[in-house]
């Protein structure tokens, strides 16, 4: 914590010793151990950051060789067989190990230090997440690269996905995918909800969070209702595939739609997984600049909490053409309606927020500006879809793939974007360039709409999704190759963003402790914070705290000589318990690594379960073993 | 070098391992020719008589890419498919044997290599199996054989099919145990 | 701020509107309907979009002209009253837009009468196209067309044999899947003459793009005419070519998935080619029916229709031609 922002009672001897004993305390094996052992939240939230990046530049590249072989009709490029794979891993990649990984890694990060404590609850957990996420990713890829890929979509309708319609391995693969990145999700999930709920800073009421760690607690708690279904759905699926059972098979009293209601019960909250982390982004984003608290803020936390909710009663919007009963569509249809009315409320907070205030136009705030634009777009286009008749028309056609990517690339990654620019400098002690950060902007918004607006179009007027190729004739060629182009666009904004990563990260500017003047938490310590965050906590006196005064009240007394965190309520944030951390360990690792034995043994032979689990219950044993230590009162 | 460069290296040569170990098994499983193109056998498949004065018995012909068939995954699935379409179940029922002998057990009258399953498809057999060499395209008579080897266990259980989409007719191919045919003179002149 | 390319986006392709797969150019009752309901959520949502773009637009140019002092100044009143009538319009437009789909959704479900029944079939990866009849015998089978008569109500009965397919014709009508188990039951009444195209609309595996359906709507004379001459058999070979085209087809493997009512060939597991040549595509609309097309197809379907089930059958350049002679007589 800089001394800036230190009461004055605190003299400079005393503030060096204690950050000496932090930095003693909650430091990490040196070198490579270190890496592998590590439990800080921050070391383990930039490599998560990083490896969801690297998915995200891996599914880009495969977006752009579907285009490439799309922008001509009959263009020869691959075949059916090879597209198939491309685009299953394409919507994997993305949907799997980018886009809910990315939003839980920024988490991650950030949380902890916007709560105002040293580091996330469950550490070693935090650890394991990472090392299965990766071993899950690994894991797909290689597959993918051995002709092992899902070629199903990546959401591998039965009887398509079932043995008879997809033999060898491949599905089992994607299966099995959804199981590593799943658990992963599930374990982070449940540390936001007790970072959120218990280890805020002293005085950070429910109603002082900021708007961003509502959005994770939304999030974290959808991830935790929303996943087990498509445990269950893929569960089923191998199942089915590898010993015979009859789950989806209709000959045997089985259904076929019975995967497509399991499947998109996870998979219409899992958008909005994806999504709501960005709403906390573009409010923490807009607050800080427009150096104003963001209007409406008790609407704001309705609006996240029942978009939460409503989104779970949506799924069946997906199945519109599946010829459910006539009187359930509409239900669905009144329900996919009424999920815009929240979404309405934060867009206009938002503007009001942007409008009543001084706003500074650096790069994060053209990212929302951005996020504005192409996510109201996107979300009228969903409610264009949300209504049962005109659904029957662009289910399963281009206009689909134009209002998704629209939703999350504009809901989500601009915001993830903007996040990007106004995060990089608390992450890495320094700023990206402004100049390539406006280019890189530009790049991506005129690239991505000139990729995805014509898909409307193309898809009204008669194309229908996941076709390798097309007859010349139908009026689809001009328009293909348009977004071809815009894809092209896209690909080059990214070079430019990683480009000034790199630039930045060895000759940027120097980012102080607070370069946005912003208000929250995180940027009352150095920029990057000490692996124990702040040298003594904060204590919270309103929404904005470093914006209410200069001094912030700290908590005293601790000597730094154990790995603690102040435990608080969860309401009042009131102080609570001084609660021991786990040291660095190996066994998170080791434990991911006997996992994904078990996980990959299992898709070959149902032993791989049994025998697979021995190895776990060791791992898991060494890493559960008590420790000597006593819990502090 | 950094300690995260180490771990880098470390990681792409363990998975680089990895993919090595795995690629020979997997290429030949999960290739999908969708346009198979087989040479035609050479010789005669169904061994003569195992009585030969004084000599060994001939040597059954192996077919250099037709066992491939055996070991993959997509051939399988196609023959499963032809199973049905061609109606082998009218005689065969759905391995269980009917008017013809069962495929899913070991004991095979003329041969139960799936150059034999081949040759007795393609040439027909007396008591009543027709002969399909002109009527199914080769390499689907492959396919069928392979599918018939996946009945009896005798296909990699990776590369097998776990149930068709009908009514339940066989247990799982994947949990069939493996039934090596028996050899030919053990047969029963009765059978 | 405003996405300049959209402007310009939207005015170009309206010209483009019409065509043969287009749900754009409503040709039936039901797709004309459902033409209303677009026609309205365009309106309303397009609303929307300008009025919070021109929101937006204001806030941005109202906040480069903001000074340290207006800071203080916060609105909060003012802003509230907007939000709350906000709120208000846009429950107000979503209530419209989704009652208007509910009366949208009744409308295209209103009984029929005199109504035609097909009965459709999704393979992979192409369609069986049947008019069923009382009489067993004066059921027509055929395969990748639909015929149907104008100003007359159709209900196509989907069943599948094997994956979950959707059938898209949208000129006609909104789609509907395909799913086993269950059959479903697409409406639709079309109002132009004219030739359409329909579309799997629901991945299926390797040809999934090229599952094509070729839609004819005639009058009603026109219409029986065609089914009269459907339902009679295969004309017979008549010269030489021909005649040697037949006996190949039953000698090969063609008789062993497919049908030519009137000759010995009588397997249904593909599609049917009684009235072959009078169709105007092959391969589920993979390439226009021509000689040249048919030689290439028996040749190797592969190299048309990668995946496709139908193997390529040894046969030499003369036998080829015969067969093509064969086959583009059958009209």
């Amino acid at each position: 914590m800089s001394s800036d922002h230190y009461a004055p009672t605190i003299q400079p001897a005393e503030l060096a010793d204690v950050e000496a004993r932090l930095a003693r305390t909650w430091a990490d094996p040196p070198g490579f151990l270190g890496w592998l052992m590590t439990v800080d939240h921050k070391r383990i939230g930039r490599r998560y950051i990083v490896t969801a990046m690297v998915f995200f530049v891996l599914g880009g590249l495969l977006a752009l060789a579907m285009r490439t072989q799309l922008a001509r009709p009959e263009s020869g490029l691959m075949g059916p067989d090879r597209y198939n794979q491309l685009f299953s891993m394409h919507g994997s990649t993305m949907m799997f190990l980018f886009a809910v990984p990315v939003m839980e890694a920024v988490a991650v990060y950030i949380v902890p230090l916007m709560a105002g404590t040293r580091n996330i609850s469950f550490p070693r957990l935090n650890a394991f997440s990472y090392w299965i996420y990766l071993c899950g990713g690994v894991t797909i890829f290689v597959a993918f690269l051995l002709d092992i890929g899902p070629e199903a979509g990546w959401f591998a309708y039965v009887p398509l996905s079932s043995s008879a319609y997809s033999p060898g391995k491949r599905t089992d693969f994607w299966a099995q995918l959804i199981t590593f990145t799943e658990v992963a999700a599930l374990a982070v999930a449940v540390e936001l909800v007790a970072t959120i709920l218990k280890q805020r800073a002293p005085g950070m009421t429910l109603g002082r969070m900021p708007l961003f760690l509502w959005a994770m607690l939304v999030t974290s708690f959808m991830v935790i209702f929303a996943m087990p279904a498509v445990m269950l759905a893929s569960s089923f699926l191998i199942s089915d595939r590898l010993v015979g059972t009859q789950f989806f098979n209709v000959a045997e009293g089985g259904d076929a739609l019975l995967w497509q209601h399991l499947f998109w019960f996870f998979g219409h909250p899992e958008v909005y997984i994806i999504f709501i982390p960005a709403l906390g982004m573009i409010s923490t984003i807009v607050a800080t600049f427009s150096r104003r608290p963001v209007f409406a803020y008790p609407y704001m936390v309705l609006a996240l909490i029942a978009t939460g909710f409503l989104a779970f009663g949506l799924w069946v919007h997906h199945m519109f053409a599946t010829g459910l009963p006539h009187l359930g569509n509409s239900f669905y249809t009144a329900a996919s309606i009424t999920i815009a009315l929240p979404s309405a409320v934060q867009i206009f907070a938002w503007i009001a927020t942007i409008w009543s205030g001084r706003p500074r136009f650096a790069t994060p705030l053209l990212f929302v500006i951005g996020f504005l634009a192409i996510f109201v777009l996107g979300g009228l286009t969903g409610v264009m879809v949300a209504s049962v008749p005109l659904d029957l028309q662009l289910h399963d056609t281009y206009f689909v793939v134009a209002h998704f990517h629209y939703v999350l690339i504009g809901g989500a990654v601009f915001p993830l974007f903007g996040a990007f620019y106004y995060w990089f400098p608390k992450i890495t002690g320094r700023l990206l360039d402004e100049t390539l950060g406006k280019w890189n902007f530009w790049l991506f918004f005129v690239g991505f709409n000139v990729t995805f607006f014509p898909m409307h179009y193309l898809g009204l007027i008669g194309m229908p999704r996941r076709v390798y190729t097309y007859p010349p004739g139908l009026g689809w060629d001009l328009w293909n190759l348009v977004a071809t182009i815009g894809a092209y666009l896209i690909a080059i904004s990214a070079l430019l963003f990683v480009f000034n990563v790199i630039r930045s990260l060895r000759s940027g500017a120097r980012a102080g402790d607070d370069p946005w003047q912003a208000p929250d938490l995180e940027w009352a310590t150095s920029s990057p914070p000490p692996p124990h965050n702040f040298t003594y906590l904060p204590i919270v006196q309103s929404a904005e705290p470093l914006w209410h005064s200069d001094e912030i009240p700290v908590v005293r007394g601790a000597t730094g000589d154990k790995r603690e965190v102040l435990l608080t309520s969860a309401v009042e944030a009131a102080p609570g318990i001084r609660w021991q951390m786990p040291e660095p360990s190996l066994w998170p690792l080791v434990s991911a690594l006997a996992l994904t034995v078990l996980f990959i043994w299992s898709v070959f032979s149902p032993w791989g379960v049994v025998w697979g689990a021995i190895p776990v219950a060791i791992a898991l044993t060494f890493w559960f073993w008590p420790s000597k230590s006593e819990q502090s009162e | 070098m950094c300690s995260h460069c180490r771990a880098r290296d470390a990681r792409r040569a363990c998975v680089a391992a990895f993919c090595a170990t795995i690629a020979l098994a997997a290429c030949q499983r999960e290739q999908r020719d969708l346009d198979p193109h087989v040479e035609p056998l050479a010789g005669q498949a169904t061994p003569l008589s195992g009585l030969n004065p004084g000599e060994d018995r001939p040597a059954p012909i192996r077919s250099s890419n037709g066992a491939g068939f055996e070991k993959n995954a997509y051939a399988i699935s196609e023959g499963q498919r032809l199973f049905a379409w061609f109606n082998c179940s009218g005689c065969h029922g759905n391995g269980g044997g009917g008017i013809g002998p069962a495929l899913m057990d070991d004991v095979w009258r003329y041969g139960g290599s799936i150059e034999q399953i081949h040759a007795s498809i393609a040439q027909g057999r007396p008591n009543g199996m027709p002969t399909f060499r002109d009527k199914i395209p080769d390499a689907e008579i492959w396919q069928l054989a392979a599918y018939v080897r996946a009945l009896s266990g005798n296909v990699p259980k990776a590369a097998a099919p776990s149930r068709g989409e009908t009514i339940s007719v066989t247990p799982p191919l994947t949990r069939v145990p493996e039934q090596p045919p028996k050899p030919a003179d053990s047969v029963s002149p009765e059978r | 701020m405003r996405p300049a390319p959209w402007i310009a986006v939207v005015a170009l392709p309206l010209a483009g509107c019409a065509g043969v797969q287009s749900a754009l150019d409503p040709a039936g009752d039901e797709a004309a309907t459902i033409g209303d309901i677009w026609h309205l959520m365009l309106g309303v949502c397009g609303f929307m979009f300008a009025l919070t773009m021109l929101f937006l637009a204001w806030a941005i140019v109202r906040g480069r002209r903001a000074r340290e002092a207006d800071a203080e100044a916060r609105h909060e009143p003012a802003l509230s009253l907007a939000l709350h009538g906000w709120i208000a319009l846009v429950v107000a437009g979503l209530a419209v837009l989704a009652i208007a789909s509910f009366l949208v959704d009744r409308r295209l479900l209103a009984p029929a009468t005199d109504v035609l029944r097909v009965r459709v079939t999704g393979m992979q990866w192409w369609w069986r196209v049947e008019y069923p009849s009382d009489d067993p015998g004066r059921t027509l089978v055929t395969a990748n067309e639909l015929h149907l008569p104008v100003d007359r109500t159709s209900e196509i009965e989907l069943r599948t044999e094997d994956v979950i397919h959707s059938l898209w014709i949208p000129n006609l009508a909104g789609k509907l899947d395909l799913v086993p188990g269950r059959v479903n039951t697409l409406r639709v009444t079309p109002r132009r003459i004219g030739g359409f195209r329909g579309q799997c609309a629901e991945f299926c595996g390797l040809d999934h793009a090229w599952m094509a359906l070729d839609v004819r709507v005639e009058s009603a004379d026109a219409f029986e005419a065609w089914r009269q001459r459907h339902l009679a058999p295969a004309k017979p070979p008549l010269s030489a070519g021909e005649r040697e085209g037949a006996q190949l087809f039953v000698q090969k493997p063609c008789v062993m998935c497919h049908a030519i009512r009137g000759s010995d060939a009588a397997a249904s597991t593909g599609p049917d080619l009684t009235h072959f040549a009078s169709r105007a595509t092959l391969g589920a609309g993979a390439r226009p029916l021509t000689r040249e097309a048919l030689a290439m197809w028996l040749a190797d379907p592969n190299r048309i229709k990668p995946g496709v089930h139908m193997p390529a059958v040894p046969m030499t350049a003369a036998e080829r031609d015969r067969l093509v002679d064969y086959l583009m007589s059958l009209e």
